[in-house]
Order: structure tokens, then sequence, then C-alpha cells
């Protein structure tokens, strides 16, 4: 066995000196597909290595504490403090206005003291320390504010603005916040001032809606995750009921690094879906090659070379050629974080690392040979069965047999090798199950509807028109591209088509279904004391037609059905309720948009054990129900109420809705504040937010508008990173259409010229392939319309709940697109065909 | 018979009726990497209406490359060149495949089938081409009168060389053309394949009065035809009259012409 691969590597060397011609494509496509996997990955590793070795900075502590609505007792504060340095801040959404433009606008607010920041730097320009910049001089406080709060009011350095009560200066614009990234989504630009200043705005009252943060720098000596987990461990056990989010350095901002992973994960999946793309242009350009080795195959086989030798020397032969494109593919794809930091290094808003990781790499390798491995070995089998007497007889049908069985399980064994490899480094299993499962659905269904075509293709009646029906014929002939070409650019155009009607369907969602059904206004942080007057207030202003208004505080669940919610294990769609403080709020009725599941609703004069009502949804993720005791912790007290119904809420209404609704008593003596929505038509929503600010400054206004389009600007950026990968795809399926086209080459240069023997001219001709190629790309385009449209459908509707509205934009724009790529690439190879001069053909074959 | 004296090579020029085919002092010269190569060197030939050719002479003499001329595949560097009254000089390429569409068929040595269409489509092409009422039931007509119609959806492939052959003679004569050009069509066939290839040729050229080229090494092939045209250097080496008419296999014998 050894000396036989010996021999096969010492036939396949001087093979290969024959060259490399005819296998571009086959190396394109593996280094193409390398190079995205390759490239996604070191990305992704760039950046997760930048947030765990930057944990600290992110954090700006070894450990934060988070609290809702109030600061940590005295108690409380000198247990942290002992032997650390601790700095408290107070982050709360607040406006500003700038009395000079009379321009206001929602601000991320943030108080820091002395000893802000433990970890990293903040720069400002110009350039000043912190300190300097938010100190009192004559009498004014200043502050520091992100870059875009210029534009929003029309501001600049030296300005006056006025934030709740208090007018400060603008003193510097923030060049870099060391801990931005773990702050969460922004909905306006930061502005930080001093507590001294937070103080004076009058905007920390009872029940407001501000976030206490702690920040802990442990000594020297114990800044190892250890030590800072055992420190952890013993503040939960002496301050069990302190109700505060506890984060350590080792994952300084979880969302952050879940959001880049899964983000990495379907990248590198399209990525594959790329590579697989390519592995048909593998598939084809091993088999084209093999096609033309007849030949020597069959001379090998006369001189007795058994038919195992035959397919090791093939097998090294590609597999050498495979490294190479692997090679290639890694090399170009180790450039990309490079080319990346280049390019955008400003624009990424978390710490990256960039440098050559060799995980991704040695993975991205793996996937590429497996590849090559997937595709090659089918038509290597089926060359091993040529026989030596297919040199004496000119067949020109290929044999159209199964390969045996062992490479048949060998070519099984290599695509399960893909699909493990997919799926088993993953911690989102699932979400990679049920990626490789369409795309492997994808890729059936593609092939059957290929054979579906030609099959229709071959029983379509006789057209008069000769140009129509030789191309009819000629999608369905022997050897005809029909099949792979429709898969491998299908493949790619229906995750294009998916994408970008999920894209689609979500921009239109929040750019125009949300904002129809939303209200226009959320004015939080109203006082008790305001609430009256600010309802007078908002409706006397034209054109509102809607207000409501609910009480809302924020309290973080610390026990379920009497176990803790740091011991409870709870599947992955509901963790985040038990991720520090939610909104929660009490109400005597049932509020709107909510259906009773199980239990029921209290009466409205109900004045006993407090109750609560729970999502449905929480509910079953708990595992609990009507009966069952939840604890939360509003303001440093753990309130235990008993579960007396569950409700399924409908989110899309954009109503105010709270998963956790108690009942009146207990809550409505804790301090609070409320929270209020206004819808507007055609009135003068500035108007609004100006009279609001100007009567109740510490009252803040989100305009939903505008934090849609926060929203809208974020979907649009990641859906701009997957259309660029699904590119590849598509790219990969451009490749094997041009690589089929490429190998049909010759025999269209010898069609052409029998049909001028026979009397068709250029023209005809011209048109006969056209109508090919229109056909070809027309097919393959409507029918990857409608799986990517099934796609599309399946996501939008079952995994988003969202409504499904149909674009025939985007399906139009696809097909009409891959028509013309179709034609345009046939044509490119057929020009050639039509101008060849007949004679040498004639006399050459 | 009638010798052209302008002529600086020997010519013949039929006597039997009006020449379908006329060539005048045509010249053909190729580039090639050794210096350009005269394959024709002054040839001038006349051809009745349903006369049969013989052309023969030894490799390179440029019997194939006159037969490309006379199809308009090939493109005389000089003289003229006139089939069915059109002059080829005033057609391009398109034209000419026009005029082949019209008047002319051929038939190869090597067949040149369209080998991923059956052998009704390969018939069917030229009268598709042509724009006949009903292509594929005169395709499978033709393919009949050679014997072949329980081979209508094969592939070349999936047929022997004789019945390659005979799918290519039928493809040829499908569109009823004027003059049938045919470059040795049995010299990929055995004997006895390749002289049904030729009782098949000569009974359509008798039966619709087709005229015929025939180029062949087979001298009694040759002889069967009304006139035998020996080329030499791409000159007329000589023309003598043929027996016109086609002797049976037993009779033949197996000389060849070595030129």
């Amino acid at each position: 066995m050894a000396s036989s691969w010996r021999l096969a590597t010492i036939y396949a060397r001087r093979e290969l000196r024959g060259g490399l011609a005819g296998f571009r494509v086959f190396l394109a496509c593996l280094t193409l597909g390398v190079a995205a996997i390759a490239g996604v990955g070191s990305v992704s590793s760039a950046l997760v290595e930048g947030l765990s070795q930057e944990g600290q900075t992110i954090l700006g502590g070894d450990v934060a504490l988070r609290l809702a609505h109030r600061q940590a007792t005295p108690e409380e504060l000198a247990y942290i403090s002992e032997g650390t340095r601790v700095t408290k801040s107070a982050e709360m959404r607040a406006m500003a206005q700038a009395p000079r433009t009379d321009e206001r606008t929602l601000i991320e607010l943030k108080s820091v003291d002395g000893f802000y920041p433990l970890y990293g730097e903040v720069t400002l320009e110009p350039k000043m320390d912190l300190a300097q910049a938010l100190e009192q001089r004559d009498g004014r406080f200043g502050v520091a504010v992100e870059p875009n709060l210029m534009d929003r009011l029309n501001a600049r350095v030296g300005d006056i603005l006025k934030i709740g009560e208090l007018n400060v200066e603008l003193r510097a614009v923030i060049e870099h916040e060391p801990d931005r990234v773990g702050g969460g989504l922004a909905l306006g630009p930061r502005v930080f001032l001093s507590d001294a200043a937070m103080a004076d705005t009058g905007l920390i009252r009872r029940g407001s809606l501000v976030q206490f943060y702690y920040r802990v720098q442990m000594p020297e000596a114990s800044r190892t995750n250890a030590a800072v987990a055992a420190w952890v461990n013993e503040l939960r056990e002496t301050l069990p009921d302190a109700g505060w989010r506890i984060q350590d350095r080792s994952d300084s901002a979880p969302s952050v690094r879940r959001f880049v992973e899964r983000v990495a994960l379907f990248l590198s999946l399209v990525g594959l879906t790329a590579l697989v793309v390519g592995g048909v242009g593998v598939g084809n350009a091993v088999n084209s090659y093999l096609e033309g080795k007849r030949e020597v195959i069959a001379t090998f086989k006369c001189l007795g070379a058994p038919g195992g030798l035959i397919f090791q020397m093939y097998l090294v032969q590609v597999m050498v050629l495979a490294l190479v494109g692997v090679v290639l593919g890694l090399m170009l794809g180790s450039l990309i974080p490079f080319i990346v930091q280049q390019v955008a290094g400003d624009m990424i808003p978390i710490p990256t690392r960039f440098a050559v990781y060799t995980g991704p790499l040695v993975l991205a390798g793996a996937y590429g040979l497996l590849t090559a491995l997937a595709f090659a070995i089918w038509p290597l089998a089926r060359a091993r069965e040529i026989p030596a007497s297919s040199l004496f007889r000119d067949l020109i049908t290929p044999t159209r047999r199964w390969p045996r069985v062992p490479y048949v399980l060998a070519t099984g064994l290599a695509l399960l090798g893909l699909v493990g490899l997919a799926v088993g480094l993953t911690e989102e299993r699932l979400f990679a199950i049920w990626f490789v499962v369409g795309a492997a659905a994808s890729f059936v269904i593609l092939r059957f509807t290929a054979v579906g075509f030609m099959a229709l293709a071959k029983r379509a009646p006789r057209i008069r028109v000769p140009e129509l029906r030789l191309a009819i014929a000629n999608l369905h002939r022997p050897g005809a591209a029909t099949s792979s070409v429709v898969l491998s650019l299908g493949l790619g155009l229906t995750l294009l088509v998916a994408v970008s009607l999920i894209d689609g369907n979500i921009s239109k969602q929040v750019s125009d279904e949300l904002p129809d059904r939303a209200p226009s206004f959320f004015f939080v942080d109203i006082g008790p004391d305001q609430v009256d007057g600010f309802e007078a207030l908002v409706r006397s202003v034209d054109g509102v037609d809607e207000f409501n208004r609910v009480p809302m505080l924020r309290g973080k669940i610390t026990d379920v059905a009497g176990t803790a919610s740091e011991d409870l294990s709870v599947p992955p769609n509901v963790k985040w309720a038990l991720q520090g403080d939610r909104g929660i709020t009490y109400s005597r009725d049932m509020p709107d948009g909510s259906t009773l599941v199980r239990g029921e609703w209290w009466p409205e004069d109900y004045d006993g054990k407090m109750l609560v009502s729970l999502s449905e949804e929480l509910a079953l993720g708990f595992g609990v129900g009507p009966g069952d005791e939840i604890t939360v912790n509003v303001l440093g007290r753990n309130l235990t109420a008993e579960i007396a119904n569950t409700r399924e809420i409908d989110w899309t209404t954009v109503g105010i809705n709270f998963v956790l609704v108690f009942s009146p008593g207990v809550l409505e003596s804790a301090p609070h504040t409320f929270l209020a929505t206004v819808s507007m038509e055609g009135g003068d929503e500035a108007g609004l937010q100006r009279s609001v600010t100007r009567a109740y400054p510490n009252i803040t206004s989100v305009r939903v508008k505008e934090a849609l389009e926060a929203v809208n600007n974020m979907v649009q950026d990641f859906a701009l990173a997957v259309r660029a990968i699904s590119m590849v795809t598509l790219i990969a399926g451009v490749l094997v259409l041009g690589g089929a086209m490429a190998a049909g080459h010759r025999r269209r240069v010898y069609d052409a010229v029998v049909l001028k023997v026979l009397g068709a001219t250029r023209r005809r001709i011209l048109t006969a392939y056209l109508y090919e190629y229109a056909l070809l790309g027309f097919g393959t385009a409507v029918i990857a319309s409608a799986a990517g449209s099934f796609v599309a459908w399946l996501v939008i509707t079952q995994v988003m709940d969202a409504r499904w509205t149909f674009l025939p934009g985007t399906l139009i724009a696809t097909v009409v697109g891959a028509s013309i790529l179709t034609i345009v690439l046939g044509l490119a190879g057929t020009w050639q065909a039509l101008s060849a001069k007949a004679a040498p053909v004639l006399r050459a074959e | 018979m009638n010798v052209d004296q302008t002529s600086a090579s020997p010519s013949l020029v039929s006597t039997t009726g009006d020449a379908v085919v006329q060539l005048r002092d045509v010249h053909l010269t190729l580039p090639s990497d050794a210096g350009d190569v005269n394959i024709l060197r002054g040839i001038s030939l006349d051809i009745a209406k349903g006369e049969a050719v013989g052309l023969v002479g030894p490799s390179g003499s440029g019997k194939s490359t006159l037969l490309m001329v006379l199809a308009g595949l090939e493109r005389q560097s000089s003289g003229s060149v006139h089939l069915a009254g059109a002059d080829f000089s005033t057609l391009n390429e398109d034209g000419l495949a026009k005029f082949r569409l019209a008047h002319v068929g051929i038939v190869f040595q090597s067949f040149h089938l369209i080998p991923t269409m059956t052998a009704l489509e390969n018939v069917a092409v030229p009268l598709e081409l042509a724009g006949h009422p009903d292509p594929f039931g005169k395709a499978a007509e033709e393919l009949g009168h050679v014997g072949l119609e329980h081979r209508l959806s094969h592939y070349p492939g999936q047929l022997s060389g004789g019945e390659q052959q005979r799918v290519a003679l039928a493809r040829a004569v499908a569109g009823d053309p004027d003059i049938l050009l045919a470059d040795e069509p049995t010299g990929n066939l055995d004997r006895t394949t390749g002289e049904q290839i030729i009782e098949l040729m000569f009974d359509l050229h008798k039966r619709r009065g087709t005229t015929m080229v025939l180029i062949t090494h087979d001298v009694d092939l040759a002889q069967a035809c009304d006139r035998v045209v020996r080329l030499r250097d791409g000159q007329v080496e000589s023309i003598a009259p043929g027996t016109g008419r086609v002797i049976p296999s037993d009779e033949l014998a197996g000389d060849e012409v070595t030129g």
C-alpha cells in the first residue's frame, strides 16, 4: 500500500509537469472560500482577544457593580472600599439644551468622581485633564461631550448648555472614553460631568431612572481573574441582598462578546457556504481534467496499472493543487484583519488585537482541504473505472456510473467532517445546525430543481424558432453545465435574496411600519408631583391624539421559586431577564396588548398580599406558574410576590408593557417616577419637546423616530457586513459559472463551426447562445428567488415573529441581474467560438 | 472536353451542360512558421450540373483544401470561385453560410456530427435553419433512407462509425443541396461499411441529380465518377473520364493511388 502511494506520487509529479492549466477556477474557488473563512475568523479573534485583554479597561475596573435608583449604603460602600480603590459614577438619560441655538437633544449623562478612570485614559480635545474639564470655574461647572452632540445642538466649545436645572460650560470634546463599549446601546451622545455638578442638576430625584456604578480596582497583587472571582464570591455572600449587577474583568462586555461571536459564526458559516459552492467548481475542474486524461488513464491501464493506483495518482495531484489553493487562501485571509485595521480601524468601537491567529487559520485550512476532498473523490473514483479499451473505442458520452462504495463513503465522511467542524466548534450549536440544515436543504433542492429544469427542457415541445429550440436543447444535452450553474450560482443567489429580503423587511418594519404604530415620544422620569401638570401641558399641544402613562421602577429578579437567580439554569432566550435590573410597574388593570394565559387577573380593588403577573415566555423559561413566588430587589429591598397569572405580550404594538406587572400596594409607596407615551398626528414634535424641556428640565424625552433611526442604522451596518460576505458566495458561484463556461468552450467552438458548415450565420448562432444563457440565468434566478424568499419568510415570521412583507423589487433586481450576469459571462466565452475559422477546427478533429 | 488555354496548369472544363462549379486560377496561400505555404497553385475547373467528379491525389496535394474552398469554408488568395451562379468573392462569412444552407451538403471523413445532439437533431439542424415546415419529420425520413430509422434518438457516441457517417450523409442531403461535397467519406470506415456509404451516395446522386465532388484515395471509387481529377502540389495534374458506375464489391481491388 505504502509503495503504491510512493509510485502514485512519482507519476503524479510527472503529470504535474504538464502545468496547471485548467485549474485556475479550482484554485480560485478554494482560495476565495478559505480566505473568506480565515479572514472572518482572524478579525473576530482580533476583536474577542481585544475584549478579553482589555477587560479591565472596558469594564472600567476589576469589578463593576451597578445599582438602579439608589446609591450604595455606607455599609456597602465601606465593604467594597476595604483595601481597594473605588470610583463611583451615576449614569442616566437626560436632555441637554443649548440656549444659544435653542436646540435640544437626548444625552447619555455620566457623572464621575476624581478616581475615574481606574484603567485607561480619557482623552479630550482641546488637550486637558478630565478633572480640568469638569471643574467649577467662576461658579460654573464644565462638561465634556461626544462630538455628535456638537452637531445635534449646533454647539461649539465654550457654549453654555442647560442640563436639568443647571447651566454648564461645554469645555471639551471627548476623543476617547475607555469604558464606552461596556455601556450598551447609546441613544444619544455621552456627556461627562462631575459628581457635584450632577447633584446640582436636580435630575436625581426619588425614583429617577438613574444607575449608580461602583467600579472597583483591586490591589496590585490581587488583579488576577481568580482573586477577583474570590472577592466577588465573598461579596455575594456578605451582601446577598444588595441587588446589584456584578460584572468582573474576565468577561467585561458579555453582550458585545456574544454579539461578535454570533456575527463571526454567521459570517463563517456563510464563508463555508461560499467554499461549498466553490466545491462544485472544484468537482467540475477535476472532472474536466480527468476527461482530458482518459487516454493517459487508459494507457496506464493497458500497461497494467490497477484502478487504485490511478485513483491515488490523481488524488495526489488534486490534493497538491488543493494545498496550493488553501495556502494562497490562508495568506490572503490572514491579511484581511490588517486591511480591516487600515480601512476601518477607527470605526471599530471596541479594542482590537490585530495579529496572525493560528486557530482560525488552521480551521480555514481544514475546511479547504475537506471541501477539496469531498468534491474530488467522486470524479476521481469514477476515473479509476475508465477501461483500458477506451483507448480503442471513441466513447463520447461519459460513463455515468456511481463510484464504488468505499469512495462514496469517503465523500460522505469528508462532508461529515465539514459539518462536524462547523457545528462542533461553536457554542451556538443549534444555530449552526439550522444553518447547515438550511444550506444542505438548499443544495439538495437546487440539485433536484436543476434536474427538473433539464427534464423540462428535454420535454419542451419543439419550438418553431430554431435558435430558441437549439438553446432549450443545449440546456439538457449530455455534459451541459446547467446542473452545476443552477447549483452554484443558485446557492449564492439564494443566500443573497434571503439576506436582502430579511434586511429589507427589518428596515421596512423599523422605518415604515413601526413609526405608524409607535408613539411619537417616550417621556421618562416624570415625578409623581409632575404627572398632572405634564399631562395637561402635553394635551394642550396641537396634534397630540394619545397620551398614556404608567408608573415605572427598576428591579432585579433575585429569586425564582426559592432558587437564587445566580443558581438558576434557564434557556438562553430568557437569560436576559436575570441579567441586571428590569423595568417593572404596578397596575390595577391588565395592560393593553396582553392576553391572559394562565391564572386570573386580580380584582380592581385588590388590597392583599403582593401579586405579580409574569410574561408567559419568562414563566416557561423559568419553569414557574401561578402560585410560585418571585423575589425582586427594588431600591435595595427584596420584595417577594406570588405569581397570580401569566400573559402573552404582543410587543409589536410598541405600547407600554412590562414582563413583570405587580399588584398595586407596596410599590405604590416606593419612590418612583412615571413613563409616558405620546402619539402625535401631524403636530409640531420639536415644539412639544421644547415646551416639555422648558417646563420640566428633569424629564427626558426620547423621540421614537430618532431612536428607531439609531436602531435602523445599526441594522444597516450589520446588513452591509452580511451582504458583503454573501457576495463572496455569489463570487464563488460566478467563478464556478465561469469555469463551467470555460470547460464547455472547446465544445462550443466545435459546435459553432459545425453549425456554420451547415449554413448557420454568426447572428443565428449568437442568438441561440443568447437565448441559452438568458434561460439559464433566468431559470436559476427564479429558483433562487423562490428558495431565498422561503428562507427569508421563515426567518421573519418564525424566528423574528415579525410581519412578512413581500418585496418584489429585490426579486426583480435579482432575476434581471443574474440573467445579465450569465449572458455576459457566457457570451464573453462564446465570442471567440463565433469567430473561430472553420477549416482548422474541422481538420483538427 | 475542352482545355482552357488561358490557364498555366492543365485543366478540364466539363462539356455536359451548364457549369454549376466554376473555378478560375484559384490560388491559396497559408502562412506558417516556416514561411508561406502555397497549397493551391492556379486551379481552374468547371463541373457540370449533375456531374460526379472524383478528386484524387497524394497526401498534401491540396484535395481537402480545394474542397474547403468549394464549401466556402476557406477563402482563395486569388482567382475566382463561382458556385451555382454565386461569386464567392462577393460573399462574407455569413453570406457563405447562407449559401451553403441553400446549395451545399458536406460529408467529412470524421463525420463532424455534433456529439451532444441525437441523430435526429443532427439531421434536423440544416432543415430548421432553412425554415423547413417539418424539420424533424423530414429528418426522420432522411434517416430512414439511410437505414437508420431505429436510431433516431441515439447520440453519435452510441453509434458505430458507419452509422455516424450515414447520419452525416442524411444531414448533408436533407436540404436537397445542388452540390454534395464529400471528403474521404469512407476513410474512417471498414471496407464493407464504406461500400454501403458509397452506394448510398451514388444512389442519392443519381436519384436527385445532385452534383457531387468526391475526394478519395480509392482509385476504383474515383473511377466510378464521371470524371477523375488528379491533383499534385496544388495543381491539376490530369483529368480523365471515369466509368460512371459503381463497381460491385467483389470486383474491387485493393489498389490505392500513391501518386
